[in-house]
């Protein structure tokens, strides 16, 4: 009898052990298959090629991991990368250093996301709604910006941001890096990441407790927005050129996968941030694991399917705890 | 004793005082409710009388004609939306079933108009099931598990057609043709198929035990879990009839078309369905809506931009910004109008 409990105790305590580490393992068994099974995969090369890809769905992540921590979801991201773009080449073209220009593309994205958060905090209207909205919206604005058409730029640094390395990591990768640390810090050691969850667990017993909820989230969309910017530069940057109607397209749905695939509940009330970076490597590692086996893209897309549809069911919250 | 008669007086004053403020609010809920229901009706008849008034190429006939025709794609896309709203859900994968039925009826126009229709819908119908199954029995997120079918559905549509390379077309089938391309009354068929589909879907939502379950299970899943209504069932047929209502707008457009279709069709559709559903005063939240009003939505929506082409000639980016625009200006409207009379708390 005892055995018998014991052993239920275990398997429900495997269980949920597997649902809070399922990222990290899926990464793991993805890593390790690719070693055995992919030629070439153990190389410094292979890193540098992931590291070099896998940024701006990090950087664009970790804003979503915030809205979605408060309840909500920022469908605006992709086009405020394209307004980044956008703006970044009017300036460059019209003779602004690039050290400003890319300060007013990333101001741009600040803009935008102050805007979604002024409509979910004040207006009230749902969050899905409110950025569909800038979704269809913002990618317009974007094109008319530029007429339309495709900018080439040609700016030194894009060069070094496309290429640069220190001590053999992407610059890029070392941004995402901080940022995630700076947005992991937020979360978890700051009163405003204390704020944003309490809201995404309970927004009407937060406005009670007399929590400032409307600054909290007009903050939170601002940050989604900026990094959603800068993730936009840095897509300018590997293109060496703005295109409105390409940059950032769906981007806000590989968002979302990362930071779901990571562990985050899209009822808000926890963040992973972590797990949100694991998601994002996870999800680039198997598009390049599909590439490097010939994999055609549709047939891609159908096994990403299924992997977002497994990464949700392993971690569904188990009946007795719902 | 006069005493007590005060304090009754005041009382009764008290609690008709009180009751005049609540008789006041309710007409004032009722006359939002009104105009949230039928608000988009009300736009739509402004929007089209002063377009016809100060553009006169848009009041044309002609024009009319192809602004109902454009809509009834998007339009039955939105109708099947308008129940899995209601029901609490949504389904983002409308676009890419919307696109696999386009194809597979293009696919098997050779073996006769009945096949090729009955196996778009099959499949269209499929991609439902295993979605709503998904969605009420694992009791997985709606968003997340249609934005798999998205990308899932949208994978095998590239798949079918060998990478995207292959456009199949319908040569000569005439009885499959005339769904898309014939007319009564001088309005293409289309259209009126729209108008079916809206009638149904008002008598389904409105007057069967089946709308009355999608309602509550939207209003309150946990609540009409205990009346005893078939919740999961509910669920899983709202996806069901969301899938059917995209691959017939997938076999309509292939029907007027005649095949051909690039497999990357019907992108972003899902956008302008939500869209339409949400400009028709359904909310989000579940549990009201109405299919009139995503009628209107989804007029209101090619009206507008009709209006902008031919009134503006403005460009398509700009029409891009006066879509999200008008899509944001009507849900703060929604919101702001909702909350002044204390429908929706916080």
């Amino acid at each position: 009898m005892t055995t018998l409990a014991a052993n239920i105790k275990d398997r429900s305590a495997v269980a949920s052990w597997i649902r809070e580490h399922g990222v990290y393992i899926a990464l793991v068994l993805l890593v390790v298959y690719n070693a055995i099974a992919t030629p070439n995969f153990v190389t410094v090369d292979t890193v540098q090629l992931l590291f070099s890809q896998v940024p701006p769905v990090i950087i664009v992540s970790l804003g979503m991991a915030l809205v979605i921590g408060t309840g909500g979801v920022d469908l605006s991201v992709g086009s405020i990368m394209a307004i980044a773009s956008a703006v970044l080449a009017k300036f460059v073209v019209g003779g602004t250093p690039i050290g400003l220009a890319m300060l007013y593309a990333v101001a741009a994205g600040l803009l935008v996301g102050i805007f979604n958060g002024l409509v979910v905090a004040f207006a009230r209207v749902q969050p899905i709604v409110a950025t569909l909205g800038v979704l269809v919206a913002g990618r317009g604005i974007a094109l008319v910006i530029t007429g339309g058409a495709l900018v080439e730029l040609f700016v030194p640094i894009f060069k070094d941001i496309r290429l640069g390395k220190f001590l053999g990591i992407p610059y890029v990768m070392i941004v995402a890096a901080l940022l995630a640390v700076g947005v992991a810090f937020l979360v978890r050691r700051t009163a405003f990441g204390y704020r944003l969850l309490a809201i995404g667990g309970n927004r009407r017993a937060s406005v009670l407790a007399g929590l400032p909820v409307r600054r909290t989230l007009i903050v939170v969309y601002a940050i989604s927005g900026t990094l959603a910017a800068v993730a936009g530069v840095i897509a300018t940057a590997r293109l060496r050129a703005s295109d409105p109607s390409y940059i950032g397209l769906l981007m806000e749905l590989s968002a979302i996968t990362a930071v779901v695939v990571g562990g985050t509940s899209l009822n808000g009330g926890r963040v992973r941030i972590l797990g949100t970076v694991t998601g994002a490597i996870l999800l680039q590692l198997l598009e390049t694991t599909l590439v490097s086996h010939n994999a055609p893209d549709s047939v891609a897309r159908m096994v990403e399917a299924v992997i977002i549809i497994a990464a949700v069911y392993v971690q569904r919250p188990s009946r007795s705890s719902r | 004793m006069t005493a007590p008669v005060t304090k009754q007086q005041k009382t009764v004053a008290v609690a008709a005082d009180h009751g005049g403020r609540e008789a006041a609010r309710a007409r004032a809920r009722s006359l939002t409710s009104l105009i949230s229901r039928n608000g988009a009706v009300a736009v739509l008849i402004l929007v089209v009388a002063l377009g016809a008034l100060l553009v006169p190429t848009f009041g044309t006939a002609d024009n009319l004609r192809n602004v109902a025709l454009a809509a009834s794609f998007i339009g039955i896309i939105a109708a099947g939306m308008t129940f899995v709203i209601i029901c609490g859900g949504i389904d983002l994968s409308v676009g890419s079933t919307y696109a696999l039925a386009t194809i597979i009826s293009a696919m098997y126009a050779p073996r006769g108009s009945f096949i090729a229709v009955l196996y778009a819908l099959l499949a269209a119908g499929l991609v439902g099931l295993i979605q709503g199954l998904i969605i009420a029995r694992w009791r997985l997120p709606a968003f997340i598990v249609t934005l798999a079918g998205l990308t899932g559905v949208r994978g095998l549509v590239f798949y079918i057609t060998h990478e995207g390379n292959d456009h199949p077309k319908i040569e000569g089938r005439l009885a499959f043709e005339a769904l898309g391309t014939g007319s009564l009354a001088t309005i293409g068929t289309p259209v009126w198929i729209m108008l079916v589909v809206f009638a149904i879907g008002w008598w389904a939502l409105n007057r069967t035990p089946f709308g009355q379950s999608v309602q509550a299970v939207g209003g309150n899943q946990g609540a009409a879990e205990l009346m005893g209504l078939p919740v999961k069932r509910t669920q899983t047929i709202v996806y069901v009839v969301s899938g059917l209502c995209a691959g017939l707008s997938g076999i309509l457009t292939t029907a007027l078309s005649g095949g051909g279709q690039e497999a990357r069709i019907g992108d972003a559709y899902e956008l302008s369905a939500i869209a339409a559903v949400v400009i028709g005063g359904t909310l989000l939240s579940g549990g009201v809506g109405s299919m009139v009003g995503t009628l209107a939505g989804v007029l209101l929506l090619f009206v507008i931009q009709n209006l902008i082409v031919q009134g503006a000639n403005l460009n398509s980016y700009v029409q891009q910004v006066v879509s999200g625009g008008f899509l944001l200006v009507v849900v703060i409207l929604q919101a702001v109008l909702s909350r002044r009379t204390g429908t929706s708390e916080t």
